[in-house]
């Protein structure tokens, strides 16, 4: 059994670290409300913009001369996927999640024996990837630096994958993320990029017709790379948000836990104290008594 | 009837401004300038560098803005942009800040015809607004 002095010593360290599990749990859920916000303001971009292009490509004359970002090349042997992670840990089933699914979708691929590339974002991934998939892992991107998901950083990604695809480096392009629901909830997703999938939104084109200028060849070519870095970005909108409140979670649960260790240690710590105490008096009472 | 009409602008981040008693947008068009007033058919476009003045009964606005998709439907116009500058708060060191910036960009050897276009472009705004 433990000496008194060791258990006072355990509720203080678990106490401390208490203090610490708390303030991350602060400072997560203040970002959290930042994030989530700047994921809400993002969203009208993405989705006028979708909008933007579901209306052209609707337009279009001849499927067969359509920018191939939006058609795709006609094969899909080399698949890109762009795993997109945080740079900090701390932050529960986060990360996981998202590298669980990646790897199911990669050994689907590998299965059917196409071809892999891995862009990672964020260190975590690239940690927890390049132990499986070290020699997939085509680049790795971490915005360390930047204290929020911002355009900019997500233009860099996003020019990446558009200069690998005009080099034909591959056919089809997946992100990975995690779409933030709620502070408990986040969902990883997987979501093609290139080609564009349409198939979601066929319906709901309006029958009006636009004029163009120029046409809408030109436009939708121009419009495409864009809508790429639009796509990442909300992604990493999505997951900053997504981040925040699973690492708010995740502390939250550790700051609970380590409220009970402290209880638990200290009925232990009474406990032995009373023990000490009993067994002192026994001693002065059968002294007594022998005189 | 009034003579007004919505306009949006987005850049990725938020909402950028939203007005809903605007009389006349010009925007920097790819084939030129273009003007748009209420019950302009519905088009779209995509913008080259340039100003964009937003004529309203609250006053007159005009921004710069590097690029960007102009869509006109439903007398609602909507502005999507990754760069976009308030002319009023723009000072002198933030406007040579972007002018070097394009400078150094039209100094590269490597770029399309296409891209170097609308760099000069966006230098010979710049200096106009000096």
């Amino acid at each position: 059994m433990a000496s008194l002095d060791d258990l006072k010593k355990r509720i203080a360290s678990v106490k401390s670290t208490q203090k610490i599990t708390k303030a991350m749990k602060m400072v997560a859920a203040a970002k959290l409300r930042k994030a989530q916000e700047s994921a809400e303001k993002g969203r009208p971009y993405s989705e006028k913009m979708n909008n933007v292009i579901l209306n052209l490509s609707s337009g279009i004359s001849d499927k067969e001369n359509a920018p191939k970002l939006l058609s795709g090349t006609g094969n899909d042997k080399v698949h890109l996927c762009v795993v997109m992670t945080s740079d900090r840990g701390l932050c529960g089933g986060f990360n996981s999640n998202i590298i669980k699914k990646a790897k199911s979708y990669f050994s689907k691929i590998l299965s059917e024996g196409k071809e892999l590339k891995i862009i990672t974002v964020g260190s975590k991934g690239n940690d927890q990837l390049k132990r499986m998939y070290g020699d997939k892992i085509i680049e790795n991107i971490s915005f360390k630096e930047s204290k929020n998901a911002n355009y900019f950083d997500a233009d860099k990604v996003g020019k990446i994958v558009i200069d690998k695809f005009e080099s034909s480096e591959f056919d089809i392009c997946t992100i990975f993320y995690n779409q933030f629901k709620n502070v408990i909830t986040q969902i990883p997703q997987a979501q093609q990029i290139v080609p564009l999938n349409s198939e979601d939104g066929e319906d709901n084109t309006s029958e009006e017709s636009y004029e163009f200028e120029p046409d809408e060849d030109e436009i939708l070519s121009n419009l495409l790379p864009k809508n790429i870095s639009t796509q990442i970005f909300k992604a990493m909108l999505e997951n900053s948000a997504s981040e925040q409140g699973s690492r708010m979670s995740a502390m939250d649960n550790a700051t609970r836990n380590a409220g009970e260790m402290v209880d638990k240690l200290t009925i232990q710590y009474n406990r032995s104290r009373q023990a000490a105490i009993t067994k002192e008096l026994i001693e002065i009472i059968s002294g007594a008594e022998s005189l | 009837m009034s003579e007004e009409f919505k306009i949006e602008i987005v850049n990725p981040e938020k909402s950028f401004l939203v007005k809903d008693d605007v009389s006349e947008v010009v925007v920097p068009a790819y084939e030129g300038e273009m003007g748009i007033l209420k019950d302009h058919i519905s088009i779209i476009s995509f913008l080259k560098p340039g100003i964009i003045k937003i004529l309203s009964k609250s006053g007159n606005e005009s921004y710069y803005i590097e690029d960007g998709i102009v869509e006109f439907k439903n007398n609602n116009l909507s502005i999507l942009t990754s760069s976009i500058f308030n002319i009023a708060d723009m000072d002198k060191s933030k406007q040579q800040d972007l002018l070097k910036q394009a400078e150094k960009e039209s100094g590269k050897e490597e770029i399309s015809d296409q891209s170097r276009y609308l760099i000069d472009q966006k230098i010979e705004v710049l200096k106009t607004l000096n």
